[in-house]
């Protein structure tokens, strides 16, 4: 037995060239940002005001940096696998071997579900849902930084798998007894469980965090049936992972005992059942769909209500329809599996509620259409894409209708079909409520508004390159291609292929122009400063507050009255307010315990994938010991005095002034 | 940030709305404990999926009648439960701002607690140098899990008790520790709810 366990100077992969460029690049850029930071002296604010931050919206910040990165290391992954099905034709073989091509699908839906849709939807919610409700901080500060650095640890030891070892070649499921010791006994799939392990632990703490947040901590007089229509649907999604995150957990665990301990839960031989993992990981998978969409959901609900100056159509029903998806959500995991072989009745039943989600979708799809109707609506990006999702997300919904009818689930299953299928929804549903939510609520976060022409530019290419991308897979599918093929060899199928790559280089030019949006905003941010806190003339408490929000939220806390507070309180007159007074505002202080109990973690995830015991030991002892150290800190918290709130507040109210003036 | 006071001495009731502060993290905590623990409940939920699908194939090896002792098991139940009782009274200490008395009840409810998981690793132990480990059977796989993931809490606690106990007698029974000691008793509870659930599942049910 080894000092370093598994590891060995073997696991780099210095014979292949992709990954070793890649490596480089990744380096070199690293270093740059490394350069720029001693250069400039930044390390002291990097860490000062940033990685020991408990401020949640300087945490939604740090979290939509991470989902902004991992979106392009997964979306590097996904041009990669078009171009290679669209060089690998005719029985050619393309450039991505078998061993590697497998690897980069697994790597590209663990990313883009877990380290990208999970950390930019998580960072939406961290700045604006305590701003919504009126709250000066989330009910338990140092814990949500925790949350923060955990999903950190995961997406550090994803993409660590890039370098040392490898990653998981199982496909993002990770479904034994391929997943099994015995059929993939390197560290690929250790990676994958660990990374996965900690990051849930980070959402499932998070779901938590917001759930206290929410129901004890709201401005006073504001009502259940009064919360922001994002916050309820973000609750609804905090309560799917509260309820799904713990079976995630479970079913990971036991596929750890029967890869380390020699355990047999899926196991082929000594009695395992490999159906009951798959059933335990589709209990937390179809939940953490919605978990996903939802949060999207109330993110269009208040950029169409915003833009078209009226209030949101049927409040209520999206409320109740919202938890209707929920509850539903929890009752269809079977759907993934129907050619499981269970009784025609089981897959009658879990077929039925799935096409039963069907009702309060299109309650919340004919609610913003009546919300559009006879509205003032301005053409923003934010609502451009909006737009695009109504029509995308359709067909997406739509042919999830189709596959939720087992008989022609048994043809399609696992074709392109299903792929074209949940990228619809997940991208045209998701992912475009996040850039949606990105755009409307960048000035709020940042201070100034984002480029209005590159951001339309970016949205075409997206839906544009969307459509080119994935209606070519419903043929395909149609047309018998399975999902996860290397090579291909069957003419009929090559236009389609070709179509699908070009859309994927499309949407690279979307993706490009939302990087150059974002330096060409950043170059002319004084002209597109937003001064008054609420640029699109707002509904609720969020744009009430400056841009960025002081660090406290509200000098004085508002009474709530209406949905709409803001538009309540401007029509009220009462906006704006001056007060002669305040009192001093309780904050929590900044602590490094989060990356220190984090960062021992990672490292006994890192020590349990290479088999390194004793540094496994030192990570959890240290980790308990950071705890244990944070339980017993002195410097917790302190005061804002109130003439300091004055100052503050005034300079915010001075600056409104100045630009209605 | 720079400018702000870090005064420390400033009362906590002072003349504004009071509603919204961090005054009363008490209240949050314990709430926030308690869907935590929810969330714990569906992990066991899991385990307990998994065994009632699972417990049926022994791969050829014992069933649960072959190896549970009920007498040895009722006396391991009967500590835990005991344990609960036990903190109980100490809870009421607590509460009652009387120091000796929780001291001395956690360290009851340390004992009994220390008592069953002693005689948990006594019973894991004597399967598996009987050849009736985890590795054996999907069956005894399940077994195992789900009444280890039970003791992993379990030691958890004893872990969490220790330095509570610890807390009490260094710093008294402030406000944060009375809140502490409420979250660790809703665990300790919450965990003899869950072992009255394997016992019946797993060892009643197994030995009929």
């Amino acid at each position: 037995m080894s000092l370093l366990g598994k590891l060995s100077i073997e696991a780099v992969p210095y014979h292949e060239p992709i990954v070793m460029v890649t490596l480089s690049v990744v380096a070199v850029v690293g270093i740059i940002i490394a350069a720029m930071i001693t250069k400039y002296k930044k390390w002291g604010v990097l860490w000062n005001d940033w990685i020991t931050s408990i401020d949640h919206k300087r945490l939604g910040v740090m979290y939509i940096i991470l989902a902004l990165v991992m979106l392009l290391r997964g979306f590097a992954d996904a041009i990669m696998m078009r171009s290679q099905l669209a060089m690998a034709t005719n029985g050619s073989e393309g450039y991505l071997p078998p061993d590697h091509y497998d690897q980069i699908f697994t790597a590209h839906g663990v990313i883009m579900i877990i380290f990208m849709a999970m950390p930019f939807m998580v960072g939406l919610m961290n700045i604006v849902l305590p701003l919504q409700i009126g709250a000066r901080d989330v009910a338990f500060p140092f814990l949500n930084n925790l949350s923060f650095w955990l999903t950190a640890g995961g997406a550090i030891l994803i993409n660590l798998s890039l370098g040392l070892g490898e990653f998981a070649k199982t496909g993002w499921v990770a479904y034994p007894p391929l997943s099994g010791l015995e059929q993939s006994p390197s560290v690929g799939v250790d990676y994958y469980i660990w990374a996965l392990q900690i990051s849930g632990l980070g959402t499932l703490l998070t779901a938590v965090n917001f759930l206290v947040t929410v129901a004890k901590m709201r401005a006073p007089g504001m009502k259940l049936m009064q919360m922001p229509i994002f916050t309820w649907t973000c609750t609804w999604a905090n309560i799917l992972i509260a309820a799904s995150f713990p079976i995630l957990t479970a079913v990971l665990a036991m596929l750890t005992l029967d890869r380390y301990l020699d355990f047999h839960f899926f196991t082929n031989e000594a009695g395992g059942n490999s159906m009951m993992y798959i059933n335990l990981f589709w209990a937390w998978g179809h939940p953490e769909v919605y978990i996903l969409v939802l949060p999207a959901f109330g993110i269009f609900s208040e950029i169409i209500s915003t833009f078209t100056g009226k209030r949101l159509f049927g409040y209520k029903s999206m409320v109740y329809a919202s938890g209707a998806i929920a509850i539903l959500g929890f009752i269809v995991w079977l759907h993934h599996f129907f050619t499981m072989g269970s009784s025609a009745n089981v897959n009658a039943f879990f077929g039925i509620m799935t096409m039963i989600i069907a009702v309060p979708t299109g309650v919340k799809l004919f609610n913003w259409i009546f919300t559009l109707y006879r509205g003032r609506l301005r053409i923003t990006v934010p609502v451009l894409w909006t737009l695009g999702f109504m029509v995308t997300f359709t067909i997406g919904g739509m042919t999830g209708v189709l596959l939720a009818i087992p008989g022609a689930d048994y043809v399609l299953h696992n074709s392109l079909f299903l792929i074209a299928h949940f990228h619809n929804t997940i991208i045209g549903g998701a992912v475009f409520g996040y850039l949606a939510g990105f755009v409307f609520w960048f000035p709020k976060a940042m201070g100034y508004k984002l480029d209005e022409r590159w951001g339309k530019a970016s949205f075409w290419c997206w839906q544009i390159g969307f459509l080119l991308a994935f209606m070519p897979l419903y043929v395909l599918g149609f047309l018998g291609m399975t999902r996860r093929l290397n090579h291909t060899d069957n003419p009929d199928w090559n236009i389609w292929l070709y179509i699908a790559m070009l859309g994927a280089i499309v949407i690279a030019f979307g993706i490009l122009f939302q990087v150059i949006q974002l330096v060409v905003s950043y170059m002319n941010r004084e002209a597109l400063k937003d001064t008054t806190g609420d640029p699109w003339d707002g509904h609720t408490l969020e744009w009430s507050t400056a841009s960025p929000p002081q660090f406290y939220n509200f000098g004085k806390i508002p009474h709530v009255h209406d949905i709409d507070t803001w538009t309540d309180m401007k029509e009220k007159g009462i906006a704006y307010q001056s007060f002669e007074k305040y009192a001093p505002i309780h904050m929590p202080s900044n602590t490094p315990a989060g990356v220190q109990i984090s960062g021992s973690l990672t490292v006994f995830c890192f020590a349990m994938i290479w088999h390194i015991w004793w540094l496994a030991a030192v990570g959890v002892v240290a980790a308990i010991g950071f705890y244990i150290k944070r339980c017993y800190a002195k410097d917790v918290d302190y005061y804002v005095q109130p003439d300091e709130v004055k100052r503050i507040e005034d300079e915010h109210l001075n600056a409104q002034k100045e630009v209605t003036a | 940030m720079s400018s702000i006071s870090a005064d420390m001495s400033h009362d906590h009731d002072h003349d504004h709305d009071h509603d919204h502060e961090h005054h009363d993290t008490g209240g949050n905590t314990v709430f926030g404990f308690w869907l935590y623990l929810m969330t714990d409940c569906l992990l066991f939920a899991s385990f307990f999926a998994t065994y009632a699908v699972l417990y049926m194939n022994t791969a050829g090896g014992v069933s649960g009648a072959d190896i549970f002792e009920l007498d040895f098991v009722a006396v391991e139940t009967a500590a835990l439960l005991l344990s609960s009782i036990t903190f109980g009274f100490a809870m009421i200490g607590a509460h009652a701002q009387k120091k000796g008395q929780t001291l001395a009840w956690l360290a009851v409810t340390f004992a009994f607690g220390a008592v069953f998981i002693g005689m948990e690793i006594y019973e894991f132990h004597h399967l598996i140098v009987n050849g009736n480990g985890p590795g054996e059977s999907a069956f005894l796989t399940a077994f195992f899990s789900l009444v280890g993931l039970h003791g992993c809490h379990v030691t958890a606690g004893l872990i969490w008790m220790t330095v509570m106990i610890i807390e009490v007698s260094r710093k008294g029974l402030g406000n944060q520790t009375v809140t502490r000691l409420s979250c660790l008793s809703l665990f300790w509870h919450f965990l003899d709810i869950v072992w009255i659930c394997v016992f019946t599942v797993v060892y009643l049910l197994g030995a009929m």
